[in-house]
């Protein structure tokens, strides 16, 4: 008996690589290609961190209780971003405060309440449309309205507030995912113990979403705190030499800060904003920590 | 937005609510209806005062006119061309695709057909810092940076000035490389692996599994990814105004200054131009033109978003 071999695929074949030479050739400098270009973005990232820290640290480190103590001056090697940390920590939580329930309960009625018609539709598709309005024209919108039409002028009103319509659609569209995540059956348990809609919504679905709703809500918050565009169009200034107590006051921002002082011609003043830009970084390394950390910590898997 | 995501009806519509409910429920979708809201403020601001700047300046002026020029102490006719600033705006949209479009589609390729789920765990995350760098100090990298650095030395110190449309190009191009990278990923891992295993089976290699059948398949959502990058390279702001200049400047050299759409807003800032002024309604005027481009895009790309997702869900 003569025994045939029949050959099995052979190696090449089952990796799914050429088996000629040119084949081979174009398949790794393909592949090569696509390495270098993924890795391209994480070195420019790399090179980002690299120059704000190698020409901010030394300004920052060198006398932190006058650049965080300190106003803004005309002398680069006195200036401090006081008033601009503090009018960035203000609009953080007025930003907050508007956006906060008026994204949620959006989302909340999207989600559990709207009838399928054409206002629900209309209002979805005006969001998804909201989400891609750059940030510059909510600036003239809240010039317009908050500045100039309600008389709030420049304020940390008129600030927080603009922040607030500005991130309300990613708001929206984060805390419907959430409130979509939690399973049919926690609802169907609710009323087969007799809530009614808004009570098993208010007492399952919403303590249920609650976590990757807050991780949603503090991405975007961590994204209109580092805004510029629409602050500088409603007239934020950055000769604010008291901190702010009043939701009438002016009002300085970091980015603001950072702007004007990127704008300068002295060296001294980049290394002041690249120090600025080192703190706003953080504030922001910071918030996306706490927002990963719910999520990671918080999150029910069903 | 648009896939029919309602809950199923769980036959509770002929529960009987209780005393409040209803209230709660309006009060709801009050919350829904201040979105709606927000669009009217947008168009009603920017309509209502852009009228008032083209009863000043024609709106035939504004749009074919090549000299942007407002700073004059008395306005002449044709001081107000937008097309400086347009072209301003597209020349970075021509160059941050230059960029974003090759380095984010070989990320998506890359993610999605080559990368081990443990390089995918380190690369999307690093991808999403990227993506909320403030955009400020994208602005800075690019003016301290990209330009002494990069584009400097190899270009010719006389031949590319301080502030150049380049600079901002590549750091526009460097934001929206992330959005690129991940709706696009997104697209090509929704295509569905029958089609890449039936590919395999006629002894296709990886290469052309991921070009010939992945990138086709997922074309509208690669389509969609790059709209919106366009959209959002039209509309930053930062970056540009900081990189790029502020010179309204009919140029197709990306060694020199421009003035971009939105760059002009933001030099414009609102507290400076007294209102009711013409240069104040012109901050209102461009605004406009702004809204109109990016909303148009931005209409396009989830229309194409749709259609890849009805495609293979």
């Amino acid at each position: 008996m003569t025994t045939v071999a029949v050959p099995g695929p052979s190696a090449a074949l089952r990796r799914g690589t050429s088996r000629n030479v040119v084949g081979i050739v174009l398949d790794s400098v393909y592949a090569g290609a696509l390495f270098l270009g993924t890795f391209l973005g994480v070195v420019f990232l790399g090179l980002l961190l690299w120059t704000v820290y190698d020409q901010g640290w030394d300004r920052l480190a060198g006398d932190p209780g006058e650049f965080f103590g300190n106003f803004v001056s005309r002398f680069p090697a006195r200036a401090g971003i006081k008033a601009a940390l503090h009018g960035t920590v203000w609009l953080m939580g007025l930003t907050a405060l508007f956006s906060f329930p008026v994204g949620v309960g959006a989302a909340v009625y999207l989600e559990e309440f709207a009838p399928r018609n054409r206002l629900t539709n209309f209002v979805e598709a005006n969001i998804a449309n909201l989400a891609g309005v750059p940030s510059v024209v909510y600036g003239i919108l809240g010039l317009g309205v908050f500045v100039r039409f309600l008389g709030m002028g420049p304020s940390l009103l008129a600030g927080g507030l603009t922040l607030a319509v500005m991130s309300l659609p990613l708001i929206i569209i984060a805390a419907r995912e959430a409130v979509r995540a939690v399973p049919d059956s926690v609802r169907l348990a609710a009323y087969a113990l007799g809530a009614t809609k808004w009570q098993a919504v208010r007492h399952h679905v919403l303590p249920a979403a609650l976590p990757s709703t807050m991780t949603g809500v503090i991405l975007s918050l961590s994204r209109a705190i580092g805004e510029t565009a629409p602050l500088l169009v409603i007239g934020a200034s950055v000769a604010i030499f008291n901190t702010p107590d009043d939701v009438r006051d002016p009002f300085s921002a970091l980015p603001v800060l950072i702007f004007n002082w990127t704008g300068r011609p002295q060296a001294a003043f980049a290394e002041a904003a690249a120090a600025a830009s080192i703190v706003l970084l953080a504030m922001l390394l910071a918030m996306n920590s706490v927002a990963i950390f719910l999520r990671n910590r918080f999150t029910t898997r069903w | 937005m648009a896939i029919p995501l309602q809950a199923p009806d769980l036959g509770v519509t002929r529960r009987r609510s209780r005393p409040g409910e209803r209230v709660v429920v309006g009060l709801l979708l009050l919350c829904a209806v201040v979105s709606i809201l927000v669009t009217v403020g947008i168009v009603a601001v920017l309509a209502s005062e852009a009228a008032r700047f083209f009863a000043e300046v024609p709106i035939f002026e504004f749009l074919t006119g090549t000299r942007w020029a407002p700073l004059g102490g008395r306005i002449e006719a044709g001081d107000f061309g937008v097309l400086p600033l347009l072209n301003g705006s597209l020349m970075i949209a021509a160059g941050a695709l230059l960029v974003g479009v090759p380095l984010g589609l070989a990320t998506a390729i890359y993610l999605s057909e080559y990368a081990r789920p443990r390089v995918r765990g380190v690369v999307k995350p690093v991808l999403e810092v990227l993506a909320g760098i403030p955009t400020v100090v994208v602005g800075f990298f690019a003016l301290n940076f990209i330009t002494p650095t990069l584009l400097r030395p190899v270009f010719g110190e006389d031949r590319v000035f301080i502030f150049n449309a380049a600079a901002g190009a590549i750091a526009v191009g460097l934001m929206i490389l992330p959005i690129i990278a991940s709706i696009s990923e997104d697209a090509m891992r929704s295509v569905p692996h029958a089609l890449r295993e039936a590919a395999f089976g006629m002894g296709a290699t990886k290469r052309v599994v991921s070009l010939r059948v992945v990138v086709p398949a997922a074309l509208s959502g690669i389509a969609a990814s790059v709209i919106l990058g366009v959209s959002r390279a039209v509309g930053e702001t930062m970056a540009v105004t900081i990189a790029a200049g502020n010179t309204p400047n009919l140029t197709t050299n990306f060694f020199e200054s421009i003035q971009t759409l939105t760059a002009y807003i933001a030099q414009t800032v609102g507290g400076e131009a007294a209102a009711g002024s013409v240069r104040y309604q012109s901050l209102f005027a461009v605004g406009a033109t702004l809204f109109v481009i990016t909303l148009a895009m931005n209409l396009l790309s989830i229309r194409l978003v749709r259609r890849f997702r009805q495609a293979y869900q």
